[in-house]
């Protein structure tokens, strides 16, 4: 949240927010088993440093694991071990003598945020990964943890492709006489806070449906529109209902009064019955239904005073719209 | 083609939303009224909204249109749940003290237009 002065600084947006747990919530969900390397090259306790200096330069590799003959994780050898001996000039000893056998080891069931955390509190830049009867299984490095994150995430987007993918073709792919889709939101009166999300959300939904970017703009003005009148002039607020087919959207906004005294009066550009207060904050100019007639192709206004209002909207999209919008959204 | 940067350099425009990089936005046309039915009537996509309005309901105006950013004059503040929903919405909301009038004028010789 903002503080009480408005000045320039970073704000975190949602999305971004949104991105960032999503990476911790993959490093609690991904097992280390996912993302170790299992095809180990591990050396037998009684190799020379000379070995290990030839496998290090031939397989490019700074570290590897040592077992016994019957696979338990024994020591490690890094390249500062390595560094150590050729400082010492003595590749003619075994490993025995320069591995690490002080080892912090991970089991391949945690999460890759516990091998995150002892990457941070020892400083290595690997880990063992041994099962419960302390044999070596596999090797995780931050690179590992970091390439199955990025693995993961691309997952992620993949399925929201598919998620808007399948919004876009859902008229095609569930077979009625007559497939419709219908939004509800409650709106409150006076409640100018959260004034125009109901239509924000209306447009967002449509532009996943495939629906053009005039379409989404048309329909949004007009039940942006019709929601600011819910708020503004009812006595208890009303309903938002919007019907969305292959071939029209149909939008109704309803409420439960006080009514409209005289509509013709109210259609009239530049008529409004709105409050001073209202006013200020720049509602109120008298042309809300002027803007709706404008945007959408049909229109109908009824109300009883003292009962309720009642208008119904309709946007006529042509036959191939929704699948050939999408089409053309996408080239 | 003008873009945001250098809008904000020539107005001396205090920035109220996140930063971000405004020399990627292009602004191709402006429009001003303080009434919002006008402005859902007579805004162009990707313009600059001059106004005195502060208040939140600009913010969910300038997303159903799909505005560039709004200049806020007269030195008029809006509150911090406003400047929280335009990041919200990727809006830029600037600030300046001069009035709407000065203001399109100085728009208007950096050569932004009202849409015919």
């Amino acid at each position: 949240m903002a503080t009480n002065s408005p000045q320039r600084k970073r704000i975190i947006s949602d999305q971004e927010a949104e991105n960032i747990s999503r990476v911790e919530e993959l490093a609690y969900e991904i097992k280390v088993s996912e993302v170790m390397t299992s095809d180990l090259i591990s050396f037998s306790p009684e190799i020379t440093m000379q070995e290990v200096l030839d496998v290090f330069r031939q397989k490019r590799i700074s570290g590897a694991p040592i077992v016994s003959p019957v696979g338990d994780l024994i020591g490690i050898i890094s390249m500062e071990d390595l560094i150590r001996c050729l400082i010492d000039k003595d590749l003619d000893s075994t490993i025995n003598k320069y591995m690490t056998t002080r080892l912090f080891t991970i089991l391949p069931t945690d999460p890759v945020i516990e091998a995150s955390k002892k990457f941070v509190s020892t400083n290595f830049g690997r880990l063992p990964v041994v099962d419960k009867d302390h044999k070596l299984v596999g090797m995780i490095t931050k690179g590992d943890i970091n390439r199955g994150l990025l693995r993961a995430l691309e997952t992620d987007y993949q399925e929201e492709e598919i998620r808007k993918y399948r919004a876009s073709h859902l008229f095609e792919d569930i077979e009625s006489d007559r497939t419709s889709l219908i939004l509800r939101y409650q709106i409150q009166q006076g409640n100018f806070d959260i004034g125009g999300q109901a239509s924000s959300n209306i447009k967002r939904a449509l532009i996943r449906l495939g629906a053009s970017k005039q379409i989404a703009r048309r329909c949004g003005i007009a039940i942006y529109e019709a929601e600011m009148n819910l708020i503004i002039h009812t006595t208890e607020g009303g309903v938002l209902r919007v019907e969305i087919e292959p071939h029209q959207i149909s939008i109704d906004a309803y409420d439960y009064g006080p009514g409209i005294k005289d509509v013709d009066l109210a259609m009239k550009p530049g008529y409004s019955t709105a409050s001073d207060a209202v006013r200020e904050m720049g509602f109120g100019a008298g042309m809300g239904l002027v803007n709706i007639s404008r945007c959408v192709d049909q229109m109908k206004l009824e109300s009883v005073w003292g009962k309720g209002s009642r208008l119904k909207m309709r946007l006529f999209l042509d036959s191939e719209h929704i699948t050939q919008e999408s089409e053309n959204q996408k080239s | 083609m003008i873009n945001l940067a250098a809008i904000i350099d020539k107005l001396e425009l205090k920035v109220l939303t996140a930063e971000k990089d405004f020399s990627q936005i292009s602004v191709k046309k402006g429009y001003t009224s303080d009434l919002l039915s006008c402005v859902m009537a007579g805004a162009p996509n990707s313009s600059i909204w001059v106004t005195l309005q502060a208040h939140n309901n600009i913010v969910a105006v300038a997303a159903l249109l799909e505005l560039s950013a709004i200049i806020i004059t007269e030195g008029a503040t809006p509150d911090p749940v406003t400047i929280h929903k335009a990041n919200e919405e990727g809006i830029t909301l600037l600030q300046t003290e001069q009035n709407s009038f000065h203001t399109v004028g100085l728009l208007w010789e950096l050569g932004i237009r009202a849409e015919k």
